[in-house]
C-alpha cells in the first residue's frame, strides 16, 4: 500500500509538471484527487487493513493527499499569473488616442465673479438680498440725495423708462445698486448687513470699457457703533481675499451724494504693479469700490435715526474684477456671449 | 481741471514735489488724474529779436538776428508775426522739436536755406510741444530772461485733477490753492482786488433790478470806460492756454481768468448796447426770442431766466450771453457782470439749449452767494490794470438772496462715531481753521460751533465736517478694524438658493451659462411673433433701436447668442441663462418675493399712477448640433426632443420636483415636437424643437431644442420635501415584457397601468419598435419591471401571478398583446 502511495505522489507529480492548461489541471484533479482517483480508493480502503498498517498508511496517505493539494494550488496559481501575463501582453492600448469627449458646462465669468464677491461678504455675516431692476426715480435718485437737477445726476446717464419728471415718480432702470439701500431700510430694522448684486444700467454709448448694461455689488451695514474704520477694516479683507496679501490697497476721501465722509478703495495695478501704464491712466491705481458711511438724511428717509445708529455703503463694479485679473481688454465681451471667450473660465 | 503748478504757486507756497503733491490732493478728495510736465526743451533759449531784415533771395522768407544775450545769431525765419523787440523761444543745433507739418520728433541740424546758412530757429508753440498753434512763432512776455534756458523760465507741471460735483469751490486756482494749504500748512496768498475808481458813481449811469429773486439771489456788476480792445498780455494768454483755453482779447480773457481764479462765472456786456442803461433779471416770456452770442435764435420760456434791457433780453443767465450786446472790436465801455442764480434752473436751461458752457458748469454746481463781488474786484482791477480802464465809482450789488450763516455743532465724540478716528476737539479744529472755517467754543468742552466759509456751500451737516477733519488729517490714518457689531437674524433665501441649485444642475449637464441684455430690439420681438401691446415696457430714450425693449422672455437674446456661436462652432452648443423678464403686473399677482415687488413701496415713496413691472424670473435652454463632440469612438447623432426632454427630466429630479408631460402648442416651437411641463396640474414649462420658422428667423442651423421653465412657478413648490424609504433587503426579480400596443396609445398609459400593481419598484422602457415584425398601426414597448418586496424574497409563482394579472389589465384597457 505505501509503496502505492509513493507512485500516486510520483506519477502525479510528474503529470502536474507538464500541465500548462487550465482544463487539463481541472482533468488532473479529477485524477488524483477526485472521488474515484486512487488516492481516494487507498484511504477509503483503510478501514481493511490491519491496525499497525492502518495507522502507517493513513499518515502517509494523507501527506500525499496534502501535498498533492497544495502542489496543485500553487500550479493554479501559475497558470494564472501566466494566463493575466499573456493577456496584459496581446491588450495594450495606445493611451494617447483621446478620450470619450464628455461636455463639460460652466458658470459666465461674471456669475463665477459674483459668487465669489458674495461668498467673501457671506463668511463676514452679510447676507445677500435683491431689488428690482426697473426703479423709481425716488428710490433711484432723490432718497439718495440726489434730486432733480442735481449736478451728480451727470454721474449716472439714465435710461428712463417713463419721461424725466419731479417727485421721484419716473421709472427708469437703475443705474447702480444703491436703490436697494432705500428699501431695506423701509422693510427692516438695524442690525442690518447685507451684500445686493444686480443688474444695473446706464445710457452709454459702449466702447472697450463701457458697456450700457453691467452688474454691480452693493453692500450696507447699519447698527449703533460702525464706523468708517469698520468699512476700511471690511474692504481692506475683502480685497486681500480677491487679490492677495501682497496688493497694495488705497483709501481715499471720494463723493457719492448718498455717503459723507465718502470714500473710494483703489488697489495697485495688476498690469504695471504701480509703475503706471495705460490700464491705470499711469498712475499706478485702478479704482475698484466705492463706498463711505450712509448719510444722515439717507437714514432719516429709511426711518432710521441717524443720531442713534451708523453704517456703512459700498458699491464695486464687477467686470472690472475679471478684466483686471485676466488681462480682459473689452467689457463688450461679457455679453457678446461667444462661447471662445466663455470657455476659458 | 487742468492747474498749472506755476500759476498755483502764485497763490500758495509749493515745498513737495509733483508728485507728492498729487498723491496728497487725491487722497484729500480731489484726484490728480494726471501729471504732465511741460518744458524738457534742451537746447532751447529765451531769445530777443534785434532786427529782421527780408531774405534777399525769398519773398516770403525773412532773416532775425536774434539776441542770446552770450551771442547772437542770424536765422531764416518765415513767420509772419516776428518783430522787432519781441522775446522768442530760440531753438540751437541739437535741440529736440516737432515739425510742424508732420508732427515728428527731429533734432535740429544746420541748414543752408536759400543760399543762407540758419544755425537755430524761432520756435512756434507746436514745434515745442506747447499747443497746436503753428501760425507763427511763440512770443514770450517782454520780461522774460535773455538766453536763460527756456525749460528754467516756461517749464511748468500741469495737474489734470477730477473736482466731484460737491466742490465747485476747487474748480479754480484759488479753491486748489486752499486745499493745498489746509494739506501742507502753508498760508494762502490771496491776489489784489483794489483799483482806482472815477468820480461818477455808477449808479448814476445803470440801474438793476431784479424781477425773479428766486432765480438770482444776488447780482452784482461794475462799469469800465475808456477800454481799448486788443490781445491780452502774454503771461495770461499763456495761463489761460495751461487751462486748455483760447485767448481772444483782453476783456473776454480777463473775464475767463477771474473765473479760473476765483470760480466765479463773469459776464461783459457792451454798456452802450444795453438800452435805457437799464438790467432787468427776469423770467423770459413764453415765446420770447433771442440770438445767442453763437448766432442761433432761441426760443424762450417762462423757466429760462434772462438779463435785460429795457427792451428784450441781452443774456441768457449763466448759459450764454446775447448775440447784440456782445464786446466786440469797437466796444468802448463796459458792464462787468457777477451774479448767483439758481442751479437748478441753470442745469435744465444749459441742458434743454444744449449749451455746456464754463460758466453753465459751474453755475450748476451751487456757487457761494458771497462770491460774485470778490471775483467781480478782482476782474474790475484787471481791467483798469491791464485795459486801462476808467471804473465809475462804487458797484452795483442787489442781494436779495442772503443767507445768514447757521453754525454746526461738531465734537470730538461725533469725529470718532463716524470715522473710527480717535482726535481731540483740538486738532479738529485746528484742522477747520486750516480749511478757512471759523471755530467757536461752547460750552461742552469737547465741542465746537463751526461756521463755513464763504466759498464752501457743500457743508450741511456735522458728517460733512467729519469728512473735512479727516480728509485733511488723512484717511491713511483711519485703523482698519472688523466689524464687531451684532449679527443680524438670518434670513432664508429661497430664490437664491434655488437659482444656485439649477445652476449647478445645468452645468453639470454640459450647459455654459450665458448672459443677455435685459433690453432687446422690437425686430427681434417681432420674429418671436410677439404681440406688443400699447403699454409695451420700453425704454423712453433708447441709445439704440438693438436696445429699446424690456425683454419679455428670454428666448429672443438666447437664441441670438446661438446664432453667434453656430457660425464659429461646429459642435454640440449647450447654452442657459437664468434672468428676469419684465412683464406687466397680474391683475392678482402673488409673487413669491415680497422684497422685488415695486408696490410695496411705504407711504413715504411715490405714489405713481404706473406700477413698476413684474419681473419675473426664467430659465430658458437651448440644445444644438451633434449629442457629442466630433470623436473616433463614433456619431451619436443630433441633439432631439428626447435630449430636451432628458434635460428637464434631470433638472426637475435634481430638484425632487414630480412632474408630467403633455403635448403643447408653443407658437415658437415645431407644433408636432412640442411638450408641456405640468406639475401639481400647474403648467411649469415648455420644451420642444425650435418652429422652423423661428430658425429660420433667427438665422439657425439644424434642430434647435428649446427648454423654458418658469422660475416663479418652481419656487411656489415644495422644493426638496421628501421621506426616507428604507432600502430594500430582499433582491428584486426583474422581468422583460415585450408590449404590442395602437399606434395611438402612449407609453405614460402603458407605464401608469404596470405602476398600478403591487410590488413593481421599477419601470423601465428599454426599447421602441415599429416595423416589419408588427402588425401595421402598431408599436411595441419593450419594458424592464422589477418586483420587489420589503419583507420577503419573492417567489416566481408570486411573481407570476402579478405579471399575468397586470398583462390582462393592460390588453383590457388598451388592448395590448404581449409579443412572443
Amino acid at each position: 500500500m505505501l509503496q502505492q502511495l509513493e507512485q500516486i505522489q510520483k506519477q502525479a507529480s510528474e503529470e502536474l509538471e507538464k500541465i500548462n492548461d487550465p482544463k487539463e489541471l481541472q482533468l488532473w484533479k479529477v485524477r488524483y484527487l477526485g472521488r474515484k482517483s486512487k488516492l481516494t480508493r487507498v484511504l477509503r480502503s483503510l478501514a481493511t487493513l490491519p491496525l499497525e498498517e492502518r495507522r502507517k498508511v493513513g499518515v502517509r496517505g494523507n501527506e500525499v493527499k496534502n501535498i498533492l493539494e497544495s502542489s496543485l494550488a500553487e500550479r493554479e496559481k501559475i497558470l494564472e499569473e501566466a494566463r493575466i501575463a499573456s493577456s496584459l501582453k496581446y491588450k495594450k492600448l495606445d493611451v494617447t488616442l483621446p478620450g470619450q469627449p464628455l461636455s463639460v458646462g460652466r458658470l459666465h465669468p461674471v456669475t463665477q465673479t459674483l459668487e465669489e464677491i458674495c461668498d467673501i461678504f457671506k463668511r463676514m455675516g452679510f447676507q445677500v438680498v435683491e431689488g428690482p431692476d426697473v426703479e423709481w426715480d425716488y428710490y433711484n435718485f432723490e432718497a439718495l440725495n440726489i434730486p432733480q437737477e442735481h449736478p451728480a445726476r451727470d454721474m449716472f446717464a439714465t435710461l428712463w423708462v417713463d419721461a424725466e419728471v419731479g417727485g421721484g415718480k419716473a421709472r427708469l432702470l437703475r443705474t447702480h445698486t444703491s436703490p436697494v439701500q432705500i428699501r431695506l431700510m423701509e422693510e427692516k430694522r438695524p442690525p442690518i448687513r447685507v451684500v445686493v448684486p444686480g443688474r444695473c444700467y446706464r445710457y452709454e454709448a459702449t466702447d472697450a470699457t463701457h458697456e450700457s448694461m453691467f452688474y454691480q455689488v452693493e453692500g450696507l451695514a447699519i447698527d449703533k457703533n460702525i464706523t468708517m474704520a469698520d468699512l476700511k477694516g471690511t474692504l481692506f479683507e475683502f480685497c486681500r481675499c480677491v487679490f492677495g496679501e501682497e496688493r497694495k490697497v488705497r483709501f481715499r476721501c471720494d463723493y457719492f451724494p448718498f455717503v459723507e465722509p465718502g470714500a473710494e478703495v483703489a488697489i495697485e495695478c495688476l498690469a504695471c504693479h504701480g509703475a503706471g501704464c495705460r490700464i491705470c491712466g499711469y498712475t499706478g491705481w485702478v479704482e475698484i469700490l466705492g463706498a463711505g458711511m450712509v448719510h444722515p438724511d439717507v437714514l432719516r428717509r429709511g426711518g432710521i435715526d441717524p443720531q442713534a445708529y451708523s453704517g456703512f455703503a459700498f458699491g464695486m463694479g464687477v467686470e472690472r474684477m475679471p478684466m483686471l485679473r485676466y488681462g480682459i481688454d473689452d467689457i463688450r465681451l461679457f455679453y457678446a456671449n461667444d462661447l471662445r471667450f466663455l470657455k476659458q473660465f | 481741471m487742468k492747474v498749472s503748478l506755476k500759476w498755483l504757486s502764485e497763490y500758495v507756497d509749493i515745498k513737495l514735489t509733483p508728485q507728492e503733491l498729487a498723491d496728497r490732493l487725491t487722497m484729500a478728495g480731489i484726484e490728480v488724474q494726471g501729471v504732465q510736465t511741460v518744458g524738457g526743451w534742451e537746447n532751447v533759449v529765451v531769445g530777443e529779436v534785434l532786427a529782421v531784415t527780408p531774405h534777399p533771395d525769398a519773398e516770403r522768407l525773412k532773416l532775425a538776428t536774434v539776441n542770446l544775450s552770450s551771442q547772437q545769431l542770424t536765422v531764416v525765419c518765415a513767420a509772419p508775426n516776428i518783430a522787432v523787440g519781441q522775446r522768442v523761444p530760440f531753438a540751437r543745433v541739437g535741440a529736440q522739436l516737432i515739425d510742424g507739418h508732420t508732427g515728428e520728433m527731429l533734432t535740429l541740424k544746420p541748414a543752408k536755406i536759400r543760399g543762407i546758412l540758419s544755425e537755430g530757429m524761432v520756435c512756434s508753440e507746436k514745434e515745442l510741444g506747447i499747443s497746436d498753434s503753428h501760425e507763427g512763432i511763440m512770443v514770450l512776455p517782454s520780461e522774460a530772461p535773455i538766453g536763460i534756458p527756456l525749460g528754467e523760465y516756461l517749464g511748468d507741471t500741469i495737474f489734470d485733477l477730477d473736482v466731484t460735483p460737491n466742490r465747485p469751490d476747487c474748480l479754480c486756482l484759488i479753491g486748489i490753492a486752499r486745499e493745498v494749504a489746509a494739506l501742507t500748512g502753508e498760508e494762502v496768498h490771496l491776489p489784489e482786488v483794489d483799483y482806482q475808481e472815477e468820480e461818477q458813481s455808477i449808479d448814476s449811469l445803470i440801474s438793476v433790478d431784479i424781477t425773479a429773486p428766486e432765480l438770482c439771489p444776488r447780482y452784482c456788476a461794475s462799469l469800465v470806460t475808456g477800454i481799448t480792445i486788443s490781445s491780452s498780455p502774454v503771461w495770461l494768454q499763456q495761463r489761460l492756454r495751461s487751462y486748455g483755453m483760447r485767448p481772444i482779447n483782453n476783456v473776454v480773457d480777463i473775464t475767463n481768468y477771474v473765473t479760473l481764479e476765483y470760480g466765479q462765472p463773469l459776464h461783459a456786456f457792451d454798456y452802450h448796447k444795453l438800452k435805457g442803461h437799464k438790467i432787468i433779471v427776469r423770467r423770459a416770456k413764453n415765446g420770447e426770442v433771442m440770438t445767442t452770442l453763437d448766432e442761433v435764435e432761441r426760443t424762450l420760456d417762462e423757466n429760462v431766466l434772462v438779463i435785460a434791457d429795457e427792451e428784450k433780453p441781452v443774456a441768457i443767465a449763466g448759459i450764454m450771453g446775447g448775440w447784440e450786446s456782445e464786446v466786440t472790436d469797437e466796444t468802448t465801455a463796459i458792464l462787468l457782470e457777477s451774479a448767483n442764480f439758481d442751479q437748478a434752473t441753470i442745469r435744465r436751461g444749459a441742458r434743454h439749449f444744449q449749451l455746456l458752457s464754463e460758466a453753465s458748469l459751474r453755475f450748476e454746481k451751487g456757487l457761494s452767494r458771497e462770491l460774485p463781488l470778490v471775483a467781480l474786484k478782482r476782474a474790475t482791477r484787471l481791467f483798469h490794470e491791464l485795459a486801462h480802464g476808467k471804473v465809475a465809482k462804487g458797484v452795483v450789488d442787489v442781494y436779495p438772496g442772503k443767507l445768514e450763516p447757521e453754525g454746526i455743532l461738531i465734537s470730538a465724540e461725533e469725529v470718532k462715531r463716524l470715522s473710527g478716528l480717535d482726535v481731540n476737539i483740538d486738532e479738529i479744529v485746528k484742522v477747520l481753521t486750516s480749511l478757512g472755517f471759523e471755530c467757536r467754543q461752547t460750552s461742552v468742552p469737547s465741542q465746537a460751533l463751526i461756521f463755513s466759509p464763504y466759498w464752501r456751500s457743500d457743508i450741511n451737516c456735522a458728517a460733512d465736517l467729519v469728512e473735512e477733519a479727516v480728509r485733511i488729517i488723512g484717511y491713511d490714518k483711519i485703523p482698519a478694524t472688523r466689524l464687531s457689531a451684532s449679527l443680524p437674524e438670518q434670513e432664508v433665501a429661497p430664490r437664491l438658493e434655488l437659482r444656485e441649485k439649477i445652476r449647478g444642475i445645468m452645468v453639470g449637464l454640459g450647459f455654459q451659462e450665458v448672459l443677455t441684455y435685459s433690453l432687446t430690439s422690437l425686430e427681434k420681438l417681432r420674429k418671436l411673433s410677439i404681440e406688443l401691446e400699447p403699454g409695451a415696457l420700453k425704454v423712453a430714450n433708447p441709445m439704440t433701436k438693438e436696445q429699446e425693449y424690456l425683454r419679455p422672455n428670454l428666448r429672443a437674446g438666447l437664441l441670438a447668442a446661438l446664432a453667434t456661436n453656430q457660425k464659429v462652432e461646429s459642435g454640440s452648443i449647450r447654452l442657459f441663462e437664468i434672468g428676469k423678464v419684465f412683464l406687466p403686473q397680474p391683475v392678482i399677482a402673488t409673487p413669491s418675493s415680497p422684497s422685488l415687488r415695486g408696490a410695496q413701496a411705504t407711504k413715504q415713496s411715490p405714489r405713481a399712477e404706473n406700477e413698476l413691472p413684474w419681473e419675473k424670473e426664467m430659465l430658458c435652454a437651448l440644445l444644438s448640433g451633434p449629442k457629442a463632440s466630433l470623436s473616433w469612438r463614433g456619431e451619436k447623432g443630433e441633439f432631439d426632443f428626447f435630449d430636451a426632454k432628458g434635460v428637464a427630466e434631470n433638472l426637475l429630479q435634481g430638484l425632487r420636483i414630480a412632474a408630467e408631460f403633455k403635448p403643447g402648442s408653443d407658437q415658437n416651437l415645431s407644433p408636432a415636437e412640442s411638450a408641456e411641463i405640468i406639475s401639481e396640474g400647474d403648467r411649469i414649462g415648455v420644451l420642444g424643437v425650435l418652429h422652423p420658422k423661428m430658425a429660420q428667423a433667427f438665422e439657425l442651423d439644424g434642430v434647435v431644442c428649446l427648454i423654458e421653465i418658469d422660475m416663479e412657478k418652481l419656487l411656489s413648490k415644495p422644493i426638496g420635501q421628501r421621506e426616507y424609504t428604507p432600502i430594500h433587503r430582499f433582491p428584486g426579480v426583474s422581468r422583460d415584457i415585450a408590449l404590442i400596443v395602437d399606434e395611438g396609445t402612449s407609453y405614460q398609459q402603458v407605464e401608469s397601468i404596470i405602476r398600478s400593481f403591487p410590488l413593481v419598484t421599477e419601470v423601465t422602457l428599454f426599447d421602441l419598435y415599429t416595423g416589419e415584425q408588427i402588425p401595421q398601426g402598431k408599436k411595441s414597448f419593450a419594458i424592464r419591471v422589477v418586483y420587489q418586496s420589503p419583507d420577503r424574497t419573492l417567489t416566481d409563482d408570486e411573481v407570476n401571478q402579478v405579471q399575468q394579472n397586470m398583462l390582462d389589465k393592460l390588453n383590457q384597457e388598451l388592448g395590448s398583446i404581449l409579443r412572443s
